[in-house]
């Protein structure tokens, strides 16, 4: 009841929504730089005073200033919780970027990468107080080879595209132990493949050769035929690919390569969708990476830090690069130095992203045998349902083609609505979802790659299905406004990002003074 | 499964709605003879408690860093970390976010980025800096070949203080691509003439200071002698609080300054994951490696964040990309930029000169000691012993004694004839209790 002459409803709503004095927009804050409001003298740290010395620096100790500002603890949480809310999560909501893999993060797993036997533990500790930490590693390898059937696992590649050079580097030691080093030199890759794939081969001194893909989506055996050679290294194929399709050929594929003599590198980014239904090493696989952000969803963090394991055929396997645990007698020891091995070398300090092991292995066991294939099931089975739920209303590049994962749309739909796929992406954002994907693989026009992943109710997914299908109404209804403007009600509008790249301010500067 | 939403009967509802009757026919495109029948030889799913569990006793097998008197750094060092920094990073909306390819709505992974940015030129003495590499090791083979491009020249040179795991990082690269790499001699007295292996034909030399040894070491004349060749001078470090005490890399010429980032903000992990920091000149921009988050406004006219100068990486230019990197580190790096935050320069300088001060005054004990010997001239918080024992043995011996006393350097170089040598790194952690404990402990070993 109410008895202080407030009213208890709202006033009519006579006010538009007008500029505020702050910028602020209630709670969607503007936060300025830590360079405009820390102090330069000021530090949020308490540090002692150590007791008189005499220093041993001699002529290297710093002179100058170095302009890095401090903030008291209370200004920095609030900074970057502010900060923090400017940003989409999965946590607030579905995140159906294609290829990226945006699944549920297990705060298991965050606690059982705090444990301060993983956490505080040196990777150069004596390795007899280090056996824990040894035991993860041979741990994960040990499912990671059971999962892909293949004979052995790098560990230490420290994402995807780190696990590419690593098995690509595998085959090209392979070859030169054939002596055929000079002899082959060139590495096949699809038009659909990630960008990675092309740069990964290029890194290490071969050529790339470009395979195209057929109608359905899928690389032929006859196609990959016609371009082997003599001079062929190797293939690098996506499976399933990046239009969310498994490669039906895969098995005459993998055997034309090894006829040729090449060897077959499969990227393993979209793994997640047949874990536990079938295994890459019997398909001929000879090198596959395992993103292991994406299929046992150690968090993407804003951008990494990833880790990328690569498991390896008998074919390869030699050539792995140090380190590896071994296990003998009673204990594990690691093997640092390539000398004296077929191994190719080393390519990381340390022993890869024990962090992101712990989390993978945690989630691998939570889920088991029985959880990791209804996984798999539940990403495929939610990736047709959106796909069967959409494609009256958008068009699909491949029909009505089942697909594994991740949903792949075109822009023919919108033809004669004056809109673009990142149009369309953008009024997303103003119904509060992240956009799918755009824009990729490259050989769709307009592409739509929609990854729903096993961690949507299906009142979430029913949700999304029901935006996009409004929305792809109103595109044709020609609703221009609800997209040519978007967003308008995030934290910003549209960038211009032509400017970012023509005048690049890529660091704060000291103002001059007046 | 308590991560899986869906039942048995919205599966069902869903399989009809796509018009297949079951869920095989989904999977219907691999190969029958190919499928996996029935289920992986695995166990079954476990319990979030049996999980802890199996993963804390596992855990429990290791030696904890935290409780030990420990001396081990090469690379990787024992920090305290501000509880505030562990609890930001596991903000839903930084742990759980992708790359901020929408900028719109990942505005704060963006202006952490360019604050990161901009914290790291300012340390290194560089003038642009990008969102962060894997770590340190690969960070340094990256600069390595942006020399290249540079430079079009390919063949570098690594001075014999360089870490070594960071220089078999860079000579495996090297063997890959065919390229040419000198490796000069490993040497805890820095005593090496780098200058004069330069020559015409050289693309870059890559030189860590502190070096793996301990020594801090004057890049200027190294940065003159490779500028007068037209080679360019990779500078690199393992412990970002070093930068709080040593004049900086950009302020003895580098051209391009790397290092491992782990010494703020991030725990010791076992080695993993950690943060490559990598800065250079901005005239050298558009050959840099990895992502880059950069200033603009949006359609009303605020001041944004976007990446930016993509036309370098490999989503656009493919095989003609700077770099096959994709991923940054980024919650590492975010971890790094809020401990800068809160040290600020007042406290990088306070931190600094405690590890200094720690690292003096256990050089003075353990120099005490009959038969050891320190080798540096000047170090910041890491030294190089020589003990009357192999180290390989004696560390061994101390980890009994439930001391950590450091690298034996034979560890990473085997077959170097510095198997006698102990590579010792103290930081703001350690107590005089620690110093004592490891001074009795490396007494009674060598008596």
């Amino acid at each position: 009841m109410n008895t202080q002459g407030r009213p208890t409803r709202p006033a009519g709503s006579e006010g538009v929504a007008h500029r505020t004095f702050t910028g602020n927009r209630a709670l969607d804050m503007e936060e300025a730089l830590i360079f405009e409001t820390g102090r330069f003298d000021a530090t949020g740290v308490d540090i002692d005073e150590p007791a008189p010395f005499q220093s041993r620096l001699g002529p290297h100790a710093r002179q100058r200033g170095l302009d890095l500002p401090g903030l008291a603890e209370p200004e920095a949480v609030r900074h970057y919780v502010r900060l923090s809310r400017d940003n989409y999560s999965i946590d607030a909501g579905i995140y159906p970027l294609g290829s990226c893999t945006m699944k549920h993060n297990p705060r298991l797993n965050e606690k059982m990468a705090r444990l301060p036997g993983f956490a505080d533990v040196h990777p150069l500790q004596p390795v007899s107080t280090a056996q824990g930490a040894l035991a993860v590693i041979e741990a994960l390898a040990d499912v990671l080879i059971t999962m892909t059937g293949m004979s052995a696992v790098a560990m230490s590649p420290k994402a995807g595209a780190h696990g590419e050079l690593c098995g690509m580097m595998a085959i090209k030691a392979a070859i030169e132990a054939r002596g055929e080093a000079e002899a082959r030199r060139v590495v096949l890759v699809p038009d659909s493949a990630h960008g990675t794939n092309p740069a990964t081969a290029a890194l290490i001194g071969f050529s790339v050769r470009p395979v195209p893909a057929g109608e359905d989506g899928n690389v032929s055996a006859e196609t990959v035929k016609a371009t082997l050679a003599p001079d062929v290294a190797a293939i690098m194929l996506t499976n399933p690919n990046t239009c969310g399709l498994f490669e039906r050929q895969i098995v005459g594929i993998a055997e034309a390569v090894h006829e040729a003599g090449a060897y077959f590198y499969c990227d393993g980014a979209n793994f997640n969708a047949i874990v536990g239904k079938t295994r890459p090493g019997d398909l001929g696989v000879d090198a596959m990476h395992i993103n292991l952000h994406k299929t046992f969803s150690t968090p993407h963090g804003g951008g990494g830090p990833g880790a990328g394991p690569v498991t390896l055929s008998p074919r390869l396997a030699p050539y792995a690069p140090v380190p590896f645990v071994v296990r003998d007698g009673e204990g594990l020891r690691l093997v640092e130095h390539a000398s004296g091995s077929e191994s190719f070398g080393r390519m990381t300090a340390f022993h890869g992203q024990m962090g992101m092991f712990v989390r993978a292995l945690s989630f691998i066991l939570s889920h088991g045998a029985d959880g990791l294939r209804q996984a798999s099931e539940d990403a495929v089975l939610a990736a047709n349902y959106v796909r069967a739920s959409l494609n009256d209303v958008m068009s699909a590049p491949f029909g009505d083609r089942v697909c594994m994962h991740e949903a792949l749309f075109d822009d023919r739909w919108l033809k004669d609505t004056g809109l673009t796929t990142l149009d369309f992406a953008k009024a997303m954002i103003d119904e509060g979802f992240h956009p799918m994907t755009v824009c990729f693989p490259l050989i769709v026009h307009g592409a739509m790659l929609i990854e729903p992943t096993e961690s949507e109710s299906k009142a979430s997914l029913d949700r999304f299905i029901m935006t996009l299908r409004d929305l792809a109404f109103g595109a044709k209804a020609g609703k221009r406004e609800r997209f040519l403007p978007a967003p308008v009600y995030a934290p910003r509008r549209r960038l211009d990002e032509t400017r970012a790249a023509r005048q690049p301010v890529l660091r704060w500067t000291r103002p001059a003074p007046v | 499964m308590r991560y899986l939403p869906l039942d048995a009967a919205e599966r069902e509802t869903m399989l009809v709605r796509i018009g297949v009757p079951d869920i095989e026919a989904l999977f219907a495109d691999i190969p029958a003879d190919k499928r996996i029948e029935g289920l992986l030889d695995m166990p079954p799913g476990m319990s979030e408690m049996a999980v802890e569990r199996t993963m804390t006793a596992m855990a429990a097998r290791s030696r904890a860093a935290g409780p030990a008197p420990f001396f081990l750094g090469a690379g990787a060092y024992k920090r305290h970390i501000p509880a505030s920094v562990d609890h930001l990073i596991q903000r839903s909306e930084f742990l759980t976010s992708y790359t901020p390819y929408q900028p719109e709505i990942a505005q704060g992974t963006l202006q952490v980025l360019f604050e990161f940015q901009t914290q790291v030129a300012a340390l290194t003495g560089m003038e642009v800096a990008n969102a962060s590499m894997y770590d340190g090791s690969t960070a340094c083979g990256e600069a390595m070949l942006m020399a290249h491009r540079l430079t079009k020249r390919r063949k570098t040179i690594l001075s014999g203080g360089l870490h070594p795991q960071y220089a078999d990082v860079a000579a495996t690269l090297t063997h890959m691509a065919g390229d040419a790499i000198t490796r000069l001699r490993p040497d805890a007295t820095a005593s090496e003439d780098i200058a004069a292996a330069i020559d015409d034909v050289t693309s870059s030399v890559i030189v860590q200071s502190p070096d793996f040894f301990g020594n801090p070491r004057d890049l200027a004349p190294i940065a003159a002698a490779a500028h007068a060749h037209g080679a360019l001078m990779v500078a690199v470090f393992t412990d970002p609080v070093a930068l709080g005490a040593l004049r900086s890399p950009g302020e003895m010429d580098a051209d391009i300054a790397v290092g491992e980032g782990q010494g703020l903000g991030n725990a010791l992990n076992f080695g993993g994951p950690y943060v490559g920091l990598f800065a250079t000149r901005l005239k050298n921009v558009r050959q840099m490696p990895g992502r880059l988050a950069g200033e603009t406004v949006d359609a009303s006219g605020r001041r944004s964040f976007v990446l930016t100068l993509s036309t370098r990486e490999q989503h656009i230019r493919r095989e003609k990309a700077t770099s096959n990197i994709c991923t940054n580190s980024g919650l590492c790096a975010l971890a790094f930029s809020i401990h800068l935050s809160l040290l600020g320069e007042t406290g990088l300088n306070r931190l600094a000169n405690v590890n200094h001060a720690n690292a003096v005054q256990l050089a003075d004990r353990l120099s005490a000691i009959p038969g050891v010997e320190i080798l540096n001239a000047h170090f910041f918080n890491e030294f190089t012993m020589r003990t009357p024992r192999p180290g390989a043995e004696l560390i061994e011996a101390l980890a009994r004694r439930g001391v950590i006393g450091g690298l034996p350097v034979s560890r990473l170089l085997p077959g170097a004839a510095l198997d006698d040598c102990i590579v010792v790194a103290s930081t703001e952690v350690n107590t005089d209790e620690d110093r004592t404990a490891y001074a009795k402990a490396l007494g009674e070993c060598l008596r």
